[in-house]
């Protein structure tokens, strides 16, 4: 099949993944993953199960570094041409601009307000106006400063599920990373939340890198630019979302996204 | 098609096997356990209780025998004198005399008159002081072990010896206080002899609920935290401290227990068997500062050899000791019981019953 658009420009490269191998203790999760995540676009990573989409971009802002006995074994990753698994580099810039949605939505024990303040005063910023701008700013990006306007100081363990996993996004949004990892944002929501929280993505892509895991074919061909399909740790397939799906390379992708699978 | 309503009874009436008969009778078993205990506990109580009130409480406003809770212990006399016997303690005595103008013989029984007031303070004094030293040390060392010692040979070692420690007798800690505090760093028989002491009795205790509280913490909480650019430092402060802090101290409560009931150590560290006097009651108040032997009055524990020793148990004595256990478990053990519901209900539960996955 022949590029719908051969004249569009290659997007820059945000992160570069070179042939790693990862390893919970002696069970290897990612067999020899080579992948070019492009700048200012939505990347997806779809596949059953178990097949390592939470390990891959928990690598990518070095979260399994908590895992007792979890570590990547060969190849590197870079970020803005940085090896981020070099001795110099400090975890806590990197995760700063490396911002996360976790796939169990944990909001801290304390208010919403405190919630999305926290990055900020992780960063020593006090200036109530600052915070209180971003505060706003991101709970309307994840399409819920409506329903939590007025009890911004009630405790956020009190939202719903939907509502704690809209929080995680905001959170992650103040402390404005320059690449977002989500894992399955939008399980736990509504369709009307999950189209709020696409079209937030959507229009994030001017500023933002975005990687996002979804069991959701219709969202991976709806939102996403580039699909990877993961299976047993492996990358099977990668590239443009509109040529997986309609052809995909591979029978493993093909039986995945059209349901039969096994 | 119409069923007879009298079917449903049969339908779910329990199956009759002889698993259901056990069952039952494993069920009598724990309702037997749990109430001879409850029995056991009740009895204890109402007799402390039922011995002691009489002295405690009085007919008159304010319905307590405040001397009792104010006066230092002194020597009872007993005596008779025209024909109505009287038991005064020392001083009443010796105004009784000087009233009378005659030196009258009298039974004495040492520290069977007077109040418990310098058991009450040392007590306070002893159970606050211990447990901000303790609970200072065992927390941060609760943090090291758990959140940035790699796990490994030698940790499980550390953790193992803490272990064994909670077993160790509580006269060899006295020792040990009496060796290194009393007598090696010459602080002398005080006050800071007997917290430190008793904080490092109380020490694996605190430890060990406070990394069972730091273990209970969920994982997502500290993710959550690193991924927005927390440092590991300002993670534990803001989000795992807060979480544990309820049930360290909860957990915690056990220590004050078994330093409030503590006596060998005491003895040995801390409170003189004969000494009444108060901190405050010293010399010159520079030696509050400049002296670290500050004196520490007896406890209410360390009474109960006092007693023995000084008297041969009589029925004087033994009123006395009723009525200061009644008022020790008045003091102490109620506080104790109402400290631990109100943190398990106000601080406890809502940060708990946060339903949330745990990874
Ligand atoms: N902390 C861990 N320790 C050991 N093995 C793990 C750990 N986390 C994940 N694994 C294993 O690694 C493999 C990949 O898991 P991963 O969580 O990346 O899957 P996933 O693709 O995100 O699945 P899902 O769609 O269900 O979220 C699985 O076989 C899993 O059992
Ligand atoms: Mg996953």
């Amino acid at each position: 099949m022949t590029d719908p658009n051969p004249n569009r420009p290659i997007p820059e490269t945000a992160v570069e993944v070179s042939s790693i191998d990862f390893y919970y203790g002696k069970t290897k999760a990612l067999d020899d993953i080579t992948l070019d995540i492009p700048k200012n676009q939505i990347t997806s990573l779809i596949g059953p199960s178990g097949c390592g989409k939470t390990t891959f971009i928990r690598c990518l802002n070095r979260m399994n570094d908590l895992i007792e006995g979890a570590q990547l074994t060969r190849g590197t990753i870079r970020i803005s041409g940085v090896d981020i698994y070099d001795k110099r580099v400090d975890v806590i810039e990197l995760r700063k601009k490396v911002g996360m949605v976790f796939q169990k939505s944990n909001p801290f024990p304390m208010s919403i307000y405190e919630n999305i303040a926290y990055g900020l005063r992780m960063q020593s910023i006090r200036k109530k106006t600052i915070i209180d701008e971003a505060v706003e700013r991101s709970l309307r990006n994840a399409a819920l400063w409506n329903e939590v306007k007025d009890r911004l100081h009630s405790n956020a363990l009190g939202l719903s599920g939907g509502q704690q996993q809209r929080l995680c996004i905001a959170r992650a949004l103040a402390i404005e990373p320059t690449i977002m990892l989500m894992d399955e944002p939008c399980s736990a929501l509504d369709p009307i939340a999950t189209a709020r929280v696409e079209e937030l993505l959507f229009n994030l892509k001017e500023n933002y890198t975005i990687v996002i895991v979804t069991h959701s074919m219709q969202q991976a061909a709806r939102l996403s630019d580039h699909t990877a399909f993961f299976y047993l740790g492996k990358l099977e397939e990668f590239g443009d979302t509109s040529k997986l799906f309609m052809n995909p390379g591979n029978p493993q992708t093909e039986a995945y996204i059209s349901g039969r699978f096994g | 098609m119409t069923t007879e309503p009298q079917e449903a009874p049969t339908f779910f009436a329990a199956e009759k096997n002889p698993i259901r008969k056990i069952e039952s009778a494993v069920l009598l078993l724990f309702r037997l356990c749990t109430w001879s205990i409850l029995i056991a506990a009740a009895a204890v109580f109402l007799t402390i209780l039922i011995k002691g009130l009489p002295i405690i409480i009085s007919s008159q406003f304010p319905f307590i025998n405040t001397d009792f809770l104010t006066q230092s212990p002194e020597t009872l006399h007993v005596f008779e004198h025209k024909g109505i016997s009287y038991e005064l303690a020392d001083s009443d005595f010796r105004a009784f005399q000087e009233k009378t103008g005659k030196t009258i013989p009298s039974a004495t029984y040492a520290h069977s008159g007077g109040g418990l007031f310098p058991a009450i303070i040392g007590t306070l004094l002893l159970v606050i002081g211990s447990m901000f030293i303790a609970l200072v040390f065992g927390v941060l060392s609760a943090i090291y072990l758990s959140e940035y010692s790699k796990p490994g040979k030698l940790i499980d070692f550390i953790r193992l010896s803490i272990l064994n420690l909670a077993g160790v007798p509580s006269i060899v800690f006295g020792l040990f206080g009496f060796g290194l505090f009393v007598i090696g760093l010459n602080w002398n028989v005080s006050l800071l002899s007997g917290w430190f002491t008793l904080a490092f009795m109380v020490l694996p205790i605190i430890i060990t609920a406070s990394e069972e509280s730091l273990k209970s913490v969920p994982q997502g909480f500290r993710e959550g935290s690193l991924a927005l650019g927390g440092s590991k430092w300002k993670t534990i402060r803001r989000v795992v401290l807060p979480y544990a802090l309820p049930g360290i101290l909860t957990s915690s409560i056990l220590g004050v227990a078994r330093v409030a009931g503590e006596t060998a150590p005491i003895m040995f560290t801390a409170a003189y068997a004969v000494r009444d006097s108060l901190p405050w009651e010293i010399e010159r108040w520079s030696d509050f500062l400049s002296k670290v032997s500050w004196p520490c009055p007896t406890t209410f524990t360390s009474l109960v050899p006092k007693f023995l020793k000084t008297n041969t148990p009589n029925v004087c004595s033994m009123e006395q000791h009723w009525c200061c256990w009644s008022s020790c478990s008045r003091l102490l053990l109620f506080p104790c019981c109402y400290a631990d519901i109100f943190a398990r209900e106000t601080l406890g539960n809502p940060l708990q019953t946060y339903n949330y996955g745990l990874k």
